[in-house]
């Protein structure tokens, strides 16, 4: 299941596992990645909370949490070669794993119809 | 209650053409970036040739009213640390205007016309550097707006083929040499000079001229329109101050690192010695030294460290001792980099301290500027 935040982040649901990244929309405001941290792993945030960052050459902005849960795996690959974010934001460029606390609450974020519209 | 309407540059129209994102910038409706962005716009500048539009700047004549240039050159010593009696025809020199407390209200360019000096200021001061003048110098001089002209910058190491291409003579020309130059049948002058770092030039021109001459200049492969965003990262890796953050109504000269800019004909033994405002703690510094310094920063690990981050001698001190006045990210360098102020004890090249981000302390060292090597064309 592939899930969207008002915050420009995507989700990839499967079972209890989301992956998180940044949507194209995202980058494209954003501009070339210059640096990525991370949260580590074993991390729990909340819904909201900010999980990681990202910066262009002139700015940074915040990447949340956009459901309750833990990190279980992080893309250090990306911290290395932050340009690997505008390259392919749906795919090699996602941030981190989380182990969703309800994964039902999941349900309630947008879908990419809902998304669209958002971005307009 | 009435809105102020935002400016606009000559070249508005061109930069919405070319896709930019603006932002405002001292009234100004300004191109940010480009399509290519912020990143590759840097790196283009420093490649080939990065056009940039600097029309919100403004531009002044200082006409002598004796008719005599050294009159003007004096009178405008009133007011700036600098020996402009020494700037020779068709030179330009670096200047700042200096306040009773020996801080800066604002840096300049001043070039010798040979019959009335040629003045360019940053854009959110130009209406109190006027001011400063009239009230100052108007005895001695008239001091004329030029509100009709624009103001563009070719900048980066094909500047020069592009610019002989339209005017073989300036080939000859030399770094912060300054000169009348037809351009694209156009009337413009010119100085070999700029604020990334590079070999380049900043032209003034008609306003009814800048966007057929932006158009021919932008026709050449090597040039590419460049945004306020890339011409801040390259004047940060050349280790140029920006008026509002690294300098401003509370750095003296000495402190913000530019004596160089004050020329020993102005300082203590010098023919013409003080005679600008803040004489007293400018020289006192020269002599003693100043209490703090604008030095070079590198942070250790690849987190940016951006403007007001607090600077800490060690990682467990609880008191800042400085601050980033300037941070960005390096495209041509590769990393972050950073410019601020730090006690003068703690100045030296290589100088260990802490930069506060997101909570915590990272490692930062000072380190010597220019970041990146520059290219001055110097004779």
């Amino acid at each position: 299941m592939l899930k969207f935040t008002e915050d420009h982040e995507w989700l990839k649901i499967e079972g209890d596992i989301a992956t998180v990244g940044i949507t194209e929309h995202a980058t494209e405001q954003l501009g070339d990645l210059v640096f990525v941290e991370l949260p580590e792993v074993g991390a729990t945030f909340a819904k909201g909370d900010s999980a990681a960052t990202v910066e262009s050459v002139k700015a940074a902005s915040d990447v949340y949490a956009p459901l309750t849960g833990e990190v279980v795996e992080a893309n250090d690959a990306i911290v290395d070669d932050p340009s690997i974010v505008n390259a392919d934001p749906m795919g090699e460029g996602w941030f981190f794993k989380l182990k969703l606390a309800d994964a039902a609450a999941a349900e309630a974020l947008l879908d990419g119809d809902g998304y669209k519209a958002l971005i307009g | 209650m009435a809105e102020t309407e935002i400016l606009k540059t000559p070249l508005h129209a061109l930069h919405l053409e070319l896709g930019a994102r603006m932002t405002p910038f001292a009234g100004y409706d300004m191109p940010l970036q480009y399509p290519s962005g912020i990143l590759k716009e840097h790196l283009h500048t420093r490649a080939g040739a990065g056009l940039f539009d600097v029309s919100h700047m403004g531009q002044l004549s200082l006409w002598p009213k004796s008719g005599n240039i050294a009159d003007a050159a004096l009178a405008l010593e009133r007011l700036v640390p600098v020996d402009l009696l020494g700037l020779a025809e068709g030179r330009q020199r670096y200047a700042l205007f200096t306040n009773q407390a020996g801080g800066i209200l604002d840096d300049l360019m001043v070039t010798n016309r040979g019959d009335h000096l040629f003045l360019v200021v940053n854009a959110a001061c130009k209406a109190a550097d006027e001011a400063h003048l009239k009230a100052h110098l108007g005895d001695a001089c008239e001091i004329e707006r030029m509100a009709d002209r624009a103001l563009l910058a070719l900048q980066g190491p094909a500047a020069e083929a592009v610019l002989a291409a339209m005017a073989p003579e300036s080939a000859a020309m030399r770094f912060m040499d300054v000169r009348a130059l037809t351009l694209a049948g156009h009337g413009c002058i010119v100085s070999r000079s700029g604020y990334t770092g590079e070999d380049g030039f900043e032209i003034s021109v008609i306003e009814d001229a800048a966007a057929d001459l932006a158009r021919a200049l932008l026709a050449h492969d090597a040039v590419a329109p460049i945004g306020l965003g890339a011409r801040d990262s390259l004047r940060l890796e050349a280790g140029l101050c920006l008026y509002g953050s690294d300098i401003d109504t509370t750095t003296s000269p000495i402190e913000a690192s530019l004596t160089w800019a004050i020329q020993k004909a102005r300082r203590a033994g010098g023919a013409r010695e003080g005679g600008f405002p803040g004489a007293a703690r400018i020289l006192a510094e020269l002599e003693g030294g100043p209490a703090r310094r604008r030095v070079g920063l590198l942070p250790e690990g690849r987190a940016p460290v951006r403007t007001h981050a607090p600077l800490f001698a060690a990682e467990a001190d609880a008191e800042p001792v400085g601050t980033v006045t300037s941070g960005a990210f390096g495209p041509s360098l590769g990393g972050p980099m950073a410019m601020g102020y730090v006690p003068a004890g703690l100045a030296a090249t290589g100088t260990r301290l802490f930069a506060e981000v997101r909570g915590k302390k990272l490692p930062i060292a000072v380190a010597d500027m220019p970041f990146v090597e520059p290219n001055y064309k110097r004779g």
